[in-house]
């Protein structure tokens, strides 16, 4: 699951973390309240940025044509223009897609003039299966292309789950970004915060992205976390019901969540093959086999070890409600289930759901014989696959066949 | 000989009365595999289907039965406690079942392990299959939740992160009258007990194996690592294949651990890595028993 970023900013800063002064606003008006609040307290600049689960806000396009998802402002009257321009208006970025995602929230805050800009994170270092900090002095820019060009600009540093995040480790962080004096102990504080944070909330990854000295009114430098982005362990959400609270639907495309009510695994893909079948690595693979053959999969699906006659019914009906389907391929391997018994339930929902696309079904395992049968004694047009490649050559070969205008 | 289990290792369940412990623990029976103890607190002293006693703790089945290695089917809040009850019992072997155990437990799991001498295999895997010598390989030794009927007893060594993905590998072999050494899911989490790698040492190390299929999919770098290995170190034809060439990047298939993150654990990347390695790569997953055989029959 992920959060927002005034989310995330919350968890930070309830541990400690130095967040900046900032307001969550669902109208212009609150957004302007908060800015002459802000303007009044000695602030020169507001900051209105767009609430979504997406990168890119930055120089993202909104469907109306207003520029940019983050908006810097000099007076409440500006900060209360370019908040009426974003909300209720659809954001596209690099990372949404061409849909876009509605900005229904802003998180305004008060701004500061940077003096320099770092980033840090910390997540799961897989191959140690120990959490790692990650850190550089190359700060507010896409840390991908860091890693890529300049691997030596990025330090890191193991964490023994332990005994946690010693603070000597802070300390060796902040001196290798150069945060000296009173900023080290800024920093150390902040590095403890973020710690904690990550390991009370079983994040997944915390980034914070741009860290920047921000220069106060009053000449005063200090450390503050001017993004944040979160995600969490799916895992863990059953002891974190604060966090549970904090999902935020309207970023989840509607056919996932539909999915998730049945303990599907559904993952919307943009081609026109769906497929189905039962376990993450052979849905993968399943996948895979249709592109090798030159189709594309619509979908990843996995109904996973148990496969129920509901269940199959609820991956049907999900299936179809993706315009974009021609054909579907079903790949169980019924390892423990009776392959029969899955044979009725793909037959129930195929007479329930009205399917009139080409199906491919591939069984093997259990009962196998029996369950062909009951697929050709059924009446219906379901084509049968002897083996993953013959399935999925046979359903790239149906949906060729068929011209999108017959649908 | 085989790794890991033999048709002879005497087996625990943790949670063999839970509804889907006790459903495996009746197929493993089936099987011929010695299922000699189950646990599950509370309910010492009771006999399960008759024939294999339960005891409230790890400790006092082992000592009472012998059992050395252990399935584990615990629910995932108390997946952890189980394992590490296992690991403190002195067990050689925990097999952990259980999906969807938070990965911050996991992290002290492995902390918790340093320097035992229990090996993990999994969380969230189909378990091992060692089999046996009997009508669809009846006898062996079945800890988790995999097919017994489809393996056969031979000499070739599976290992993957996947279930169904190893069964469908299996069944190929199986169908073309070849057997298998052991077959190992060593599980989808981004933390687990044991490694490709670890497996492939094994399988190179034993006398019966001659063959390996190395199953991986996208996520971290457990293949990029094994590949290296056996490059410069291992003396058997391996073949293998890759789940998530067609996965959109950022998004967990399934498995919590099979994710394309920040550019790294592609499978263009570890299919590289696989063909820099001299692995033969199955083009397509229909094609995994035919690539090793093709293998053998070359070397």
């Amino acid at each position: 699951m992920n959060l927002h970023e005034y989310q995330a900013k919350q968890l930070l800063g309830e541990r400690g973390v130095n967040v900046p002064t900032g307001a969550v606003c669902a109208t212009a008006a609150e957004a302007r309240s908060f800015a002459e609040k802000a303007f009044a307290g000695g602030a020169r600049l507001t900051v209105v940025k767009s609430q979504i689960h997406a990168g890119g806000r930055g120089k993202g396009t909104f469907k109306n044509g207003f520029q940019g998802g983050v908006k810097v402002c000099k007076t409440p009257q500006e900060t209360e223009e370019k908040a009426a321009s974003m909300l209720g208006q659809v954001l596209v970025t690099k990372q949404t897609g061409s849909d876009g995602r509605l900005v229904s929230k802003l998180l305004v805050e008060a701004a500061r003039d940077i003096k320099k800009e770092f980033y840090v994170a910390v997540l799961l270092d897989r191959a140690t299966s120990r959490p790692v900090f990650m850190a550089s002095i190359e700060g507010g820019v896409d840390i991908e292309e860091v890693a890529e060009h300049h691997p030596e600009k990025i330090l890191k540093e193991s964490i023994d789950p332990a005994v946690g995040l010693m603070p000597y480790q802070s300390r060796k962080m902040a001196a290798a970004l150069g945060l000296r004096g009173e900023m080290m102990t800024q920093a150390s504080k902040l590095f403890a915060g973020l710690y904690k944070t990550w390991w009370d909330c079983d994040a997944a990854m915390i980034e914070i992205n741009p860290l920047a000295i921000m220069i106060e009114p009053d000449g005063r430098e200090v450390l503050v976390a001017v993004d944040a982005k979160m995600s969490l362990d799916d895992n863990a959400l059953y002891r974190h019901p604060k966090i549970q609270a904090m999902r935020d639907l309207a970023e989840e495309a509607d056919l996932e969540i539909e999915a998730s009510k049945f303990n599907l695994s559904y993952i919307k893909l943009d081609g026109s093959i769906a497929c189905l079948v039962n376990g993450a690595g052979l849905a993968m693979a399943t996948m895979d086999i249709i592109q090798h053959y030159g189709g594309n999969p619509a979908n990843f699906l996995d109904v996973g070890g148990g496969a129920s006659r509901e269940q199959v019914t609820a991956a049907f009906k999900i299936i179809l409600s993706d315009p974009n389907v021609r054909g579907i391929l079903v790949n169980i391997f019924g390892g423990i289930m009776q392959c029969d018994i899955i044979a009725k339930g793909i037959v129930d929902a195929v007479r329930e759901t009205g399917l009139k696309l080409p199906l491919v079904v591939r069984l093997e395992g259990n009962n196998v014989e029996l369950g062909k049968q009951i697929l050709r004694e059924s009446g219906l047009t379901i084509i049968s696959g002897d083996t993953m490649a013959d399935a999925a050559q046979k359903v790239v070969n149906a949906v060729r066949n068929v011209s999108p205008s017959a649908n | 000989m085989a790794i890991l289990v033999t048709p002879q290792t005497r087996v625990l369940v943790q949670g063999i009365t839970g509804s889907f412990g006790a459903r495996h623990t009746q197929l493993s029976l089936a099987y011929g595999t010695l299922v000699v103890a189950g646990v599950t607190p509370g309910k010492g002293g009771q006999v399960f289907e008759g024939k294999v006693p339960i005891f409230d703790t790890v400790s006092e089945a082992m000592q009472q039965t012998g059992a050395t290695a252990s399935a584990v089917f615990v629910p995932p809040p108390f997946a952890a406690d189980a394992i590490l009850e296992g690991v403190d019992a002195g067990l050689d072997l925990v097999i952990c079942i259980t999906e969807g155990i938070p990965v911050n437990d996991m992290v002290k799991v492995r902390r918790a392990m340093e320097g035992k001498k229990t090996r993990l295999i999994g969380p969230n895997c189909p378990g091992i299959v060692t089999p046996g010598l009997g009508l669809d390989s009846h006898g062996g030794c079945r800890i988790g939740i995999s097919p017994g009927y489809i393996h056969k007893q031979g000499n070739i060594g599976v290992v993957s992160r996947s279930g169904t993905l190893t069964y469908e590998a299996v069944w190929q072999l199986t169908s073309r009258g070849v057997g298998q050494s052991t077959c190992v899911g060593i599980g989808g989490d981004p933390v687990n007990g044991t490694s490709h790698l670890d497996v492939i040492k094994l399988f190179n190390e034993d006398p019966e194996t001659e063959g390996i299929i190395l199953i991986g999919e996208i996520g971290g770098s457990a293949e990029e690592e094994a590949a290296a290995w056996i490059k410069a170190n291992c003396r058997k034809p391996v073949a293998g294949f890759i789940a998530g060439a067609t996965a959109p990047p950022g998004r967990r298939m399934g498995h919590a651990g099979a994710i394309v993150s920040g550019g790294s654990g592609t499978a263009s990347a570890k299919i590289a890595a696989f063909r820099d390695a001299g692995i033969g790569i199955a083009a397509t997953p229909s094609e995994m028993a035919d690539t090793l055989l093709q293998l053998m029959k070359r070397a």
